[in-house]
């Protein structure tokens, strides 16, 4: 049993990047993450690990820092909540574009705009189909709870290096800002400049040795027959995360007739609307998708071919259920696919869902 | 005598960098860029740098920077050329970083990154290619697009076709004089490369430079006053000609600030002295 804390998800994500070997964090203050980079100065992890912090200009600055730093070959972050992460976007399609790894952590809050700096889970579309310009796709994981804000910190690093590519964990102000009880990681040493060169040394800017071509980190392709084929090897790849890293959470589906469908903030609701409804005896499951992107797209069709109908609960106005409603298309099915949610920086209750999920699906 | 008679080892007074690729440059005959290219080249060469230099390419004109110089790169966004330099340089506080930069590049859009990144004092070189003119897309108005001062006609270029009015365009930017007031910096200059001698003066400067990174005394800041004659649209003569007569003595050439970053005590004294 590792390390047990009562800890804010903010700063856990902050705990769990000194821990997992992180080599550096750069970022901007936004309300509701300021506590990510505050409890990294606190803890100055640079005497203990030899982790970088700083504080940015902006987040366009973060982003191309985190660009600059990762190209090195580096375990590489940021955070930011939902205007900085619009003003990251073309630093972001670069990463994607120059095939870096790095992790952005994304707590919401409502837009547009300055919007509200209360929950909001409404970058959905923004994080899985792209958000900056050009063909690309982040690694997207939904964090329900202060334990996976801890847990995904390290398996985003994972998947990010897996594929060179960035990995984006979208959470919210309600899981950045709530306290739980968390078991903390071991500590995992940084890699060192060899062990670098030894495992990056074919792309990482390490430096020119005599022993290797340069390295040059780049996205730009003036040939298009080129430019092309990148593209299609970008697809590849996200064809290949669509087969392996598809993960998700089923709670009491074995026997539901009906699924709310939830990630983050509105499935811990959804958790206790499914025992609301199951005490009045209705027969109610609860389908987590855990990546956003890849979207778990095959579990929800299998689901397609029992159940009697489906509602997703989001904190937007209505963004994951396209991607449940082309998972049910998907298996053929007809059947109903709607959508509750509160906007804004509302938070749903419980009883709403259960309400919605009466009135609309079942009785509708 | 013969050509073959002539080229011998023992009459050997000049050689290209072996630094240079042989990648034949896509930059217009007249450019100063291929010229600051082979100085770099030279004075990495010259210094054993190659393998801890990481050089930040921009998005202009020597965006393909990293074609010509054979050392590993980063190809930045539009303008973030520093803010990419940040992030290198401080996860490799071994390696010897520089940004390459044209005035569309530093002097406009990037503008934040690089006042933050002198400010910050980070320990990078920076070297800055006006040339009054966004080369890359095809001539358009630069913060560094001139007003003639005989005549006090502004440059023509595709944005402003009638030429530059300072007061639908502002004034051109001085960006330079900015940068050396920021007690991050170490080194602050400007340069040419339109003479023999200036081409001489440059490539020092440009040591100096890089001495400092590894020094680790701040940000060194290398202004190039250059060309750009297909922009210009002028012969490659001519456009050393309009550049003496029309940028110098705007951009004047010469050392702006050549020191090191201010420690804390003496930042504390140099601001607290007019109390
Ligand atoms: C975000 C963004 N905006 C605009 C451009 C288009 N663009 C490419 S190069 C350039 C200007 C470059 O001028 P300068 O920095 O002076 O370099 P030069 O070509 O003169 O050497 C512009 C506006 C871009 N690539 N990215
Ligand atoms: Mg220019």
């Amino acid at each position: 049993m590792g390390e047990l804390r009562l800890m804010k998800g903010n700063e856990v994500i902050a705990e769990a990047a000194i821990r997992c070997g992180c080599d550096a964090y750069f970022g901007y203050p936004i309300t509701p993450q300021s506590e990510v980079m505050e409890t990294l100065m606190a803890r100055e992890p640079w005497d203990e690990t030899g982790m970088v912090v700083l504080q940015a200009e902006s987040e366009v600055a973060s982003i191309n820092m985190v660009y600059g730093a990762a190209g090195t070959g580096k375990k590489v972050m940021t955070s930011s909540s939902s205007p900085g992460i619009s003003l990251m976007a073309e630093g972001i399609s670069y990463i994607a574009g120059a095939e870096l790894p790095c992790v952005i952590v994304n707590v919401q809050r409502g837009g547009p705009g300055l919007g509200t700096i209360q929950p909001s889970q409404a970058d959905y579309f923004q994080s899985t189909k792209g958000g900056g310009h050009g063909d690309y796709r982040l690694i997207v994981l939904a964090p329900a709870s202060v334990q996976e804000m801890h847990d995904f910190v390290g398996l985003a690093f994972d998947l990010a290096f897996k594929y060179r590519n960035p990995a984006m964990i979208l959470a919210d102000g309600a899981i950045g800002q709530m306290m739980e009880k968390v078991e903390l990681g071991d500590f995992v040493p940084r890699k060192t400049s060899a062990e670098i060169d030894a495992v990056y040394g074919s792309w990482a800017t390490t430096g020119k040795k005599a022993s290797r071509a340069k390295n040059v980190i780049t996205s730009l392709e003036l040939d298009s027959a080129l430019m092309e084929q990148n593209n299609l090897r970008f697809q590849e790849k996200y064809r290949k995360m669509q087969q392996d890293e598809v993960r998700y959470e089923m709670i009491q589906c074995e026997d539901a007739e009906y699924i709310l469908v939830a990630f983050g903030s509105s499935a811990r609701i959804c958790q206790k609307s499914v025992e609301l409804a199951r005490a009045k005896g209705i027969k109610v499951g609860l389908f987590r998708p855990i990546t956003l992107f890849p979207f778990p797209t095959e579990p929800i069709a299998e689901l397609a071919k029992k159940v009697k109908g489906f509602m997703t609960v989001e904190m937007n106005a209505g963004q994951m259920i396209e991607d449940v409603r082309l998972a049910v298309g998907c298996a053929g099915e007809s059947k109903p696919v709607l959508y509750f949610g509160r906007l804004g920086g509302i938070i749903p209750t419980p009883g709403e869902v259960v309400d919605a999920l009466e009135q609309k699906l079942i009785g509708g | 005598m013969e050509v073959k008679d002539i080229i011998k080892d023992e009459n050997l007074v000049y050689s290209r960098p072996k630094l240079l690729t042989d990648k034949i440059t896509h930059y217009c005959p007249g450019c100063s860029h291929g010229v600051v290219h082979k100085l770099l080249a030279e004075v990495i060469e010259e210094m054993g740098i190659q393998e801890k230099t990481i050089g930040v390419s921009p998005v202009g004109c020597a965006v393909f920077a990293y074609n010509y110089i054979d050392i590993d790169w980063h190809e930045a966004a539009h303008g973030r050329a520093p803010a990419v330099a940040t992030g290198i340089s401080r996860v490799n506080p071994d390696k010897v970083v520089f940004t390459y930069q044209g005035d569309g590049d530093l002097a406009s859009i990037g503008t934040a990154e690089i006042m933050h990144a002198a400010n910050r004092g980070e320990n990078i070189v920076v070297v800055f290619i006006n040339n009054a003119i966004y080369g890359m897309t095809g001539g358009q108005m630069a913060p560094t697009t001139q007003m003639a001062p005989t005549t006090l006609l502004g440059q023509v270029t595709a944005t402003t076709p009638c030429g530059r009015d300072l007061a639908r365009n502002g004034y051109p930017l001085k960006i330079t004089e900015l940068i050396g007031q920021l007690p991050g910096t170490a080194y602050v200059t400007r340069q040419s490369v339109h003479t023999p001698a200036a081409v001489r003066k440059c490539r020092k400067a440009l040591k100096k430079s890089f001495e400092n990174a590894i020094a680790k005394k701040g940000t060194s800041f290398v202004e190039v006053v250059s060309t750009c004659s297909s922009g210009w649209r002028l012969s490659p003569v001519d456009a050393n000609k309009w550049m003496e007569e029309n940028m110098f003595p705007f951009y004047p050439v010469g050392d702006i600030k050549d020191a090191e970053k201010a420690g804390a005590e003496l930042f504390m004294q140099q601001n607290l002295k007019n109390c």
